[in-house]
């Protein structure tokens, strides 16, 4: 399998993160999200390779850990909402009838209410009570419907098709026709929905420890970003404690990115050509 | 006159680069209905948009040229650079689809009017649209209506219209019929026929059906693989064709009354992907000697304004 | 005698537009055939778009259900009330070719595996067997197993990818194979291949046709039998030479005027516009009344009943 050279570098970057959150964490002498572990605001250094926050904690393993901790929670979301949009999409578009009525009735639901109002009253209730995973389960449940929406236009479209016919001329059952026939269109949305969803769950995530909802002390790339902003280290000129998160956003949705669209690329020229 | 000079126009894509047209020499003689034929891939639309000028990327003239010759407009060189000025003017371009090029909100006679240069439009435009519109024997109440209100052969009717209000010297139609049913085909037809008659421009008709070429065509081109194997008066091309490809083309064709057998040509036209050499026809060619897969025909006139791309019809023509 | 195709008072309705412009479009009405033969036959079906071929074809294929009426396929009650085959059933005797071969495969997967699913699930074979009945099924369409496996539709050339279909087609044994239009798309060289092997698996193994088509040159060329429709009604049926050699109908003497063909120049006279479309659907009486150089008001107000002339057609006109 030739590989083209999006995915050799989407690969390369998501090794870098993956491998790089889950091996070097065994190097770490201190827990990172302790306070106090080093002298406040040193700049960069060699022992400390992007210097330390007002915390006194040291940005770069804070944000090794972050990055671990982000990668999990949005890789472990994203595949709960995929696996959800896609068989719901799937079903209610191929299917259609009262079965398609019901789904799309309860997407349309989850999508009318809006996310926020909402968090913010279960920050409320249990302020500070939750654990990283009840935040997880939240996301799941306002992540799922959108692109359930769009996988059930696909089927809607594809329903109508040619092959369709041939496939059930062929003998095909529904569930057959559904898996083997509608779903490889359907693939490329899921995979951009998979993607879409690690970024949502990432800034909502983010946006949910500035007011308090999830486990600010956990570190995430969220998280840096909120004890960033509450010690100004914009106008501390503390660029490397900002930057240095946003950048490994950054970098990493390049990877996803790089990595999904040269897959997909692949495996689109070699269809077809021996 | 139109004289293509060896035009090869290629396409740039994320596999490479591909000759549509690979090497193309005649001329196209003024005052005929010239039919461009061939089948999918054989490069007559891109031939089309050469002869056009519209040549945007990832089209490009890539080499030889295209030199024109308008009576009107003598004295002035007139090539693919500059034949974007003549546009609607002394070459207009009849599309494919009407419904696709008109635009649906908006009605008919606004985008008439539309075509003028708005420094000329004066408040007889209009008028003279709907004189012109009737004198073809369409209801002039046509223009007034949007385009999903008309048939799609009155829409067609609209497009020809269009397309020959300024009595442009070329006009160029790819495929003008395809859409559309036999009954109304034959009406668009004769419309082209009488506005030829009458106007004596050059019309250059695409089309894959060779009865719409023995029907209305004066001259015929056959394409192959982004080469032109024969180019000579219609009556003589249907009559006796000389190249193995439009003699076997024509053979196929079924017609009511006629109870022979008609086959098809096995095989399939070469990718242009591939390193060609040799006639491109030869793999499906029954006549094929080793010297046609070893070197390719030259475009030969061997009857005076009949040119043939062949071997072997140029030795039966000496032979004869 | 075998019942081959028969139906009875087949009518499709569609409803077309919102609350308040609602159309009504016939798209079957009243098409009653009846075609009883002890050998296979072919039989088509010609019309302009709109007049309700292709309806016709998806009602046989119990892909569209019709607003009422029955039809019967190899003696067997396929449409309408009463006691229907199951789907199982259905497709061992009754098996598609689509318009479009590169539509009629999913391009994610080989064309095998299609001819492969045909042969276990419908015709119920052994997974070994299966194989075999693919590389029989290819190789009476021409094509080798070996050069068909593992490969993608866009790997084959449009007439190439059709003959794989009628080989899918062919597995399970069916009676009767109907095919909407089935080399319209596929060049002029190619198409004769396909409609070749129609006639030669008619003739040599024994399987029937009903070919939807708008190209009255190869239903000629194939026919035993052809029904002529015009916006959803049949206007004449019967033997295919003796009508198309002899039509009676004004809509199918239309028709034969117009075709371009090689060999046979048109008489420039034009033809009635036909702009009006959907009205037309609506009329009470024949619907070709509007466009009839013999129309007169009886036309208009009464819908023509079939008459069966003494050459053994059918024809729906007051004038027979």
């Amino acid at each position: 399998m030739k590989m083209n050279i999006r995915l050799k570098i989407g690969l390369v970057i998501l090794a870098i993160f993956t491998l790089g959150s889950l091996i070097l964490p065994f190097f770490m002498k201190v827990d990172p999200s302790r306070q106090g572990s080093y002298p406040k605001n040193l700049p960069p250094s060699l022992e400390h390779p992007l210097g330390t926050n007002s915390l006194g904690q040291s940005i770069f393993w804070f944000l090794v850990i972050a990055i671990r901790n982000s990668l999990l929670l949005g890789v472990s979301v994203s595949c709960v909402t995929t696996l959800a949009a896609g068989i719901t999409g799937l079903v209610a578009g191929y299917v259609g009838g009262w079965l398609d009525r019901v789904l799309t009735a309860l997407m349309d639901t989850f999508i009318a209410i809006p996310a926020f109002p909402i968090l913010i009253v279960l920050s409320t209730l249990v302020r500070g009570q939750t654990s990283f995973w009840l935040v997880g389960v939240i996301l799941v449940f306002f992540g799922w419907p959108w692109s359930a929406r769009t996988v059930r236009s696909m089927a809607l479209t594809i329903r109508e098709r040619e092959f369709i016919s041939m496939a059930r001329f062929s003998g095909a059952s529904t569930l057959q026709v559904v898996f083997q026939e509608v779903f490889p269109y359907v693939y490329t949305l899921l995979v951009v929905a998979f993607i879409d969803a690690i970024l949502w769950v990432t800034t909502t995530e983010a946006a949910l420890a500035v007011i308090g909802l999830s486990k600010v002390e956990v570190p995430t790339l969220g998280s840096i970003i909120f004890w960033a902003l509450s010690y100004n280290a914009l106008f501390t000129k503390q660029y490397t404690w900002v930057l240095a998160p946003v950048v490994a956003t950054v970098i990493l949705f390049l990877g996803i990115f790089l990595t999904s669209t040269g897959y997909n690329h692949m495996y689109a020229t070699r269809r077809g050509h021996s | 006159m139109i004289r293509l000079n060896n035009v090869v126009a290629t396409y740039t894509t994320v596999r490479g680069q591909v000759n549509a047209v690979d090497g193309v020499t005649l001329t196209i003689p003024d005052g005929k209905i010239v039919g461009v034929a061939g089948e999918s891939g054989c490069g007559k639309t891109t031939l089309m948009k050469v002869i056009y000028g519209d040549l945007i990327y990832p089209l490009a003239l890539r080499q030889g040229s295209v030199d024109y010759e308008i009576d009107s407009m003598s004295g002035k060189p007139i090539t693919t650079r500059n034949i974007k000025d003549y546009w609607f003017k002394h070459i207009s371009y009849i599309p494919q689809s009407s419904m696709s090029s008109l635009n649906p909100v908006v009605r008919i006679r606004t985008q008439f009017v539309d075509f003028l240069p708005a420094g000329q439009r004066t408040n007889n435009t209009l008028e003279e649209i709907r004189n012109y519109v009737q004198s073809l024997d369409l209801p002039p109440e046509a223009i007034d209506a949007y385009p999903h209100q008309l048939s799609g052969g009155m829409r067609q009717r609209i497009m020809v219209a269009m397309g020959t209000f300024f009595r442009p010297e070329i006009i160029l139609a790819d495929e003008p019929t395809t859409a559309l049913d036999v009954v109304v085909q034959k009406g668009i037809l004769l419309l082209l026929m009488d506005i030829q008659a009458k106007m004596n421009n050059t019309i250059i008709l695409v089309s894959h059906d060779m009865g719409v070429h023995y029907q209305i065509t004066h001259k015929m081109l056959i394409m192959y693989a982004a080469k032109v194997v024969e180019f000579g008066d219609s009556e003589d091309v249907f009559a006796s064709p000389w190249h193995p490809y439009t003699r076997m083309l024509i053979e196929s064709l079924p017609t009511i009354g006629d109870d022979r057998m008609h086959t098809g040509i096995a095989g399939r036209p070469p990718s242009l992907w591939e390193d060609l050499h040799g006639c491109r026809f030869a793999p499906r060619c029954p006549l094929a000697t080793e010297l046609c897969r070893a070197e390719e025909p030259t475009f030969l006139e061997l009857k005076p304004e009949h040119f043939v791309a062949c071997h072997y019809a140029e030795k039966a023509f000496q032979n004869r | 005698m075998t019942t081959i195709l028969k139906t009875n008072k087949l009518n499709k309705v569609y409803r077309l537009g919102g609350l308040f412009n609602r159309i009504r479009i016939d798209a079957l009405d009243d098409v009653n055939l009846t075609i009883e033969s002890d050998e296979p036959v072919i039989i088509s079906i010609v019309g302009e778009s709109g007049s309700g071929k292709t309806t016709l074809a998806k009602v046989l294929l119990r892909l569209v259900k019709p607003t009422s009426g029955s039809a019967h396929v190899y003696d067997r009650l396929i449409v309408g009330e009463g006691e229907k085959p199951s789907n199982r059933e259905f497709f061992n005797s009754i098996q598609p070719i689509f318009q479009n071969p590169f539509e009629a495969f999913s391009s994610y997967r080989t064309v095998d595996a299609y001819l492969f699913e045909t042969a276990v699930r419908v015709a119920k074979l052994s997974k070994t067997d299966a194989v075999d009945a693919m590389a029989e099924a290819l190789r009476l369409v021409g094509l080798d197993y070996r050069d068909v496996r593992g490969k993608y539709p866009n790997q084959f050339s449009g007439g190439e990818l059709q003959r794989v279909s009628v080989a899918r087609a062919l597995i399970p044994h069916p009676d009767i194979i109907i095919a909407d239009e089935p080399v319209s798309m596929i060049d002029a060289s190619l198409r004769m291949n396909v409609i070749n092997l129609f006639l030669s698996l008619k003739e040599e193994f024994r399987r029937s046709f009903l070919y939807i088509t708008h190209d009255l040159a190869t239903a000629y060329y194939i026919s035993d039998y052809i029904a002529v429709m015009y916006r959803g009604c049949i206007v004449e049926f019967g033997d295919a030479r003796t009508i198309l050699a002899d039509p009676k109908h004004p809509y199918t003497q239309l028709l034969l005027d117009s075709i371009p063909e090689i060999g046979r120049k048109w008489d420039a006279e034009r033809t009635a516009l036909s702009d009006i479309e959907a009205k037309e659907y609506q009329y009470t009486g024949c619907r070709f009344c509007n466009r009839c150089p013999m129309s007169e008001d009886k036309c208009k107000a009464e819908r023509p009943p079939a008459t069966r002339t003494t050459d053994g057609r059918d024809i729906y006109c007051h004038f027979a």
